[in-house]
């Protein structure tokens, strides 16, 4: 009786253990997600300046007759100056500097995209909606404190002064931050974007996967189904699940020495990058590839051969097409893998500063990792919600790799 | 299925045959992670002024003169960023790889700021305070012992009763090879012949190695406001509301103590630019001429505004000179590998070991 009140008991505490292990694990993943999301929902807005716009024709280098090709090269600073000049009045030059320094460096490029799209304006008044600078931007979003001393903050004492009266006005407003999504890293956080470091992960991800599923998929027909079991073979699998467990940087160190010390290939590009991480998950691929051949059971292969098939024949057509939602899945898990390392892009020079979105893989990239990681060494306040929404769009795409791979698991692996 | 595999193999080999043919018309910059807000900030300028916007690989400095050394060719990057000047066997290993045209730009100066967190007590430190707090050894008492200091008023009775906690940059920092030779040696009290020890930190916990990411150490400083970092001045600018500069000798960092080298810890920043790259990828001097512009470093440019500090006039416009006529005025990679560097005697060193 006393013997299994206690084997009872046990049984009890276990589940108990066991539930509590669940409940931390997941409090730490909310927890992580939380912070993520609530300091990098911010970068998705941009504050907004309404501001009235007189296209002065004396103040721009264009008029409507202009082409488009005119207009783009013309520069829109004088006009920019004028603007502000237009809605405060009587500045003095300190004034005026503090004032321009609210708006985003790139004001006048705004002015330029509007005018392109827009040649009637032309001395005409128009209110457009343009963008804070960052500092102010970190300032209503509340990021920067506005009660610290004077000379700790990078918005002075006039500068929230024209703030407060511009948010009485109600001209302060947010925007969907669409930059984000389609420029290239800048040094200035409320123009930089992560389609560059999207590019240079999808272009090395190509590289990887063209380079290492056909390989990995070849070895491993090779392996499994015409080489006869024995001490080589034996060999050449603990070297492939040996080859599994090292540290990506390792393969960053053969990808800098081989491809980059002896092949000569440039720096930083995505061609290296993809094949350094191409290195990295053909093991993964690899093992997946042959436990999914196992799989297929060998009275297809009997059939096939008993009907005068070929062993070549019987593999391509019978057993590979078979396994292939398996090797899939592998190589989709690999990839998901490949797109959230570091220390190989690390290595060969894909931590980089790189502002023009790459067009190939042989352009200079930056990965979506790495770009998380200099956004978070940067030190304007404003990159901080950068790297959250870096971490966001990083966890969005691994969420809809291994939902793909479960789904083509699911719908596709036949079972036996 | 053999087909595809034959397509694929001729990709593959086409490609590495097009990166053996890989011309480049966009700079491509390594270096040092202090002169990286800088270096970017100047490239994106470049960059709207009509060439391909550089890259910056912020590897370290001593990283970036290994990369930068490594030879001539497009293939190795055009550019160096350096907040340390280029030291005797880095200048070796350039000549050794035939890379033996460089063009050293000194082009701003940067404090090394001894920084706390803001709700900590104001610090006035001496660089003799600070070497005390963080060197292996120090002298007690006429003797040469294990640094015994584990709170500053033991080092000084008028200094808070803080813990001494400091969190160092990794060797490959050129912050940190600012660091020991303008504080950890000028600040040293051991005897000639063990001079070589003034630059060892101690290893009982107190002074900790934390990565290049300047972001992690003002975070860990921010967790406990007894414990001290360095960075370079931009990074303080920048967090003023979260940190702040213990002053040295009585100096606090600013664009102006900086400038004049009153503040003790103040330092030059460079670049290096490869002469060989120059007219074979763009806008090489156009960079350098952007960086050491009015426009960049005067009063109200844009690297003054986020941190970086003007040059003495007779030295900015010998620097404006060079990046304009491209000649190196006497310094030469030999003469550095020499030891006989021509800024050794200007006296605006740091580190006072120029090409040592």
């Amino acid at each position: 009786m006393s013997n299994i009140k206690k084997r009872l008991s046990a049984e009890r505490r276990f589940k108990f253990y066991g539930q509590v292990g669940v409940f931390l694990s997941l409090l730490f993943v909310s927890l992580l997600i939380i912070k993520i999301f609530s300091t990098g929902s911010g970068a998705f807005f941009r504050t907004t300046i309404e501001t009235d716009i007189f296209f002065d024709p004396e103040l721009m280098n264009v008029d409507q007759n202009s082409s488009d090709k005119e207009i783009s090269r013309a520069s829109f600073e004088k006009l920019a100056d004028g603007v502000i000049d237009f809605n405060f009045k009587n500045l003095s030059e300190d004034e005026f500097i503090k004032i321009r320094e609210m708006y985003t460096r790139r004001f006048d490029y705004q002015l330029r995209d509007y005018f392109l799209k827009n040649k009637e304006v032309i001395n005409n008044t128009v209110t457009l909606e343009i963008s804070a600078s960052s500092d102010l931007d970190q300032i209503v979003k509340g990021n920067y404190p506005r009660n610290v001393p004077e000379s700790q903050r990078k918005i002075n004492d006039y500068q929230l002064t024209i703030l407060d009266e511009l948010t009485s006005k109600e001209k302060i407003g947010s925007t969907f931050n669409f930059w984000f999504f389609t420029n290239g890293d800048s040094r200035d956080p409320e123009t930089a974007g992560i389609l560059g470091a999207i590019m240079g992960s999808l272009y090395a991800l190509m590289i990887c996967l063209v380079f290492s599923f056909p390989i990995g998929l070849f070895a491993s027909v090779y392996l499994e189904e015409f080489t006869k079991p024995g001490k080589m073979t034996d060999l050449i699998e603990v070297n492939i699940n040996n080859l599994a467990a090292v540290p990506s940087i390792v393969f960053g160190l053969l990808g800098l020495g081989m491809l980059i010390g002896v092949f000569n290939m440039p720096f930083q590009v995505p061609l290296v990058g993809g094949l350094t991480l191409g290195f990295m998950t053909l093991p993964t691929i690899i093992i997946a590839c042959r436990s999914s051949l196992r799989a297929v059971p060998p009275s297809i292969r009997h059939g096939a051969l008993a009907l005068g098939a070929t062993k070549v024949q019987t593999t391509f057509h019978h057993v590979v097409p078979l396994a292939l939602p398996g090797t899939l899945t592998g190589t989709i898990i690999g990839m998901a893998q490949a797109l959230g390392e570091t220390a190989p892009l690390l290595m060969v020079g894909m931590v980089a500063f790189v502002m023009e979105i790459p067009g190939g893989p042989l352009d200079p990239a930056t990965g979506l990792p790495s770009q998380i990681y200099l956004w978070s060494e940067s030190a304007e306040r404003g990159f901080i919600e950068k790297t959250s929404a870096g971490i966001m769009l990083l966890l969005l795409f691994l969420i809809v790799m291994n939902l793909a791979a479960i789904l083509i698991r699911r719908k596709v692996e036949v079972k036996w | 299925m053999k087909k595809p595999f034959v397509t694929l193999l001729a990709l593959v080999v086409s490609t590495l045959f097009a990166a053996e043919s890989f011309a480049r018309d966009q700079i491509n910059i390594v270096g040092s992670s202090t002169v990286y807000p800088y270096g970017t900030v100047n490239a994106q300028r470049l960059g709207e002024s009509g060439f391909k916007t550089p890259t910056y690989n912020p590897t370290g400095t001593g990283g970036g003169m290994k990369l930068f050394c490594a030879g001539v060719g497009v293939e190795h990057p055009d550019i160096t960023g350096a907040s340390r000047n280029m030291k005797a066997s880095e200048a070796a290993l350039c000549l050794e790889n035939g890379v033996t045209n460089v063009i050293e730009v000194m082009w701003a100066n940067d404090g090394i700021t001894f920084s706390h967190s803001n709700t900590a007590e104001d610090f006035a430190l001496t660089r003799k305070d600070i070497w005390k707090a963080m060197a292996a050894y120090v002298v007690v008492d006429g003797k040469i012992v294990e640094n015994p200091y584990s709170s500053w008023n033991e080092i000084r009775s008028d200094l808070p009763d803080y813990k001494i906690e400091v969190l160092v940059a990794p060797p490959s920092s050129g912050t940190r090879d600012a660091f020991d030779g303008g504080v950890m040696e000028k600040g040293c009290e051991l005897p000639e012949d063990r001079e070589d020890d003034c630059v060892l930190y101690r290893e009982d916990g107190r002074v900790i190695e934390m990565g290049e990411n300047d972001t992690l150490i003002a975070q860990k400083l921010n967790e406990d406001n007894q414990r001290f970092g360095y960075f370079g001045y931009s990074y303080l600018k920048d967090n003023g509301d979260k940190l702040k500069a213990a002053s040295v000798e009585g100096v606090l960092p600013t664009g102006e103590t900086i400038a004049s080298y009153e503040y003790p810890m103040a330092r030059p920043l460079f670049i290096y630019l490869k002469a060989d790259h120059i007219g074979v990828v763009p806008g090489i001097q156009e960079f350098a001429q952007m960086m050491a512009s009015e426009e960049a470093i005067g009063d109200n440019g844009y690297l003054t505004k986020i941190g970086a500090a003007p040059m003495v006039p007779e030295l900015i416009s010998r620097v404006r000179n060079i990046t304009d006529t491209l000649d190196p005025m006497g310094f030469s990679i030999e003469s550095c590998a020499n030891k006989e560097h021509p800024l050794k005697n200007a006296g605006y060193a740091f580190s006072g070991k120029l090409c040592p």
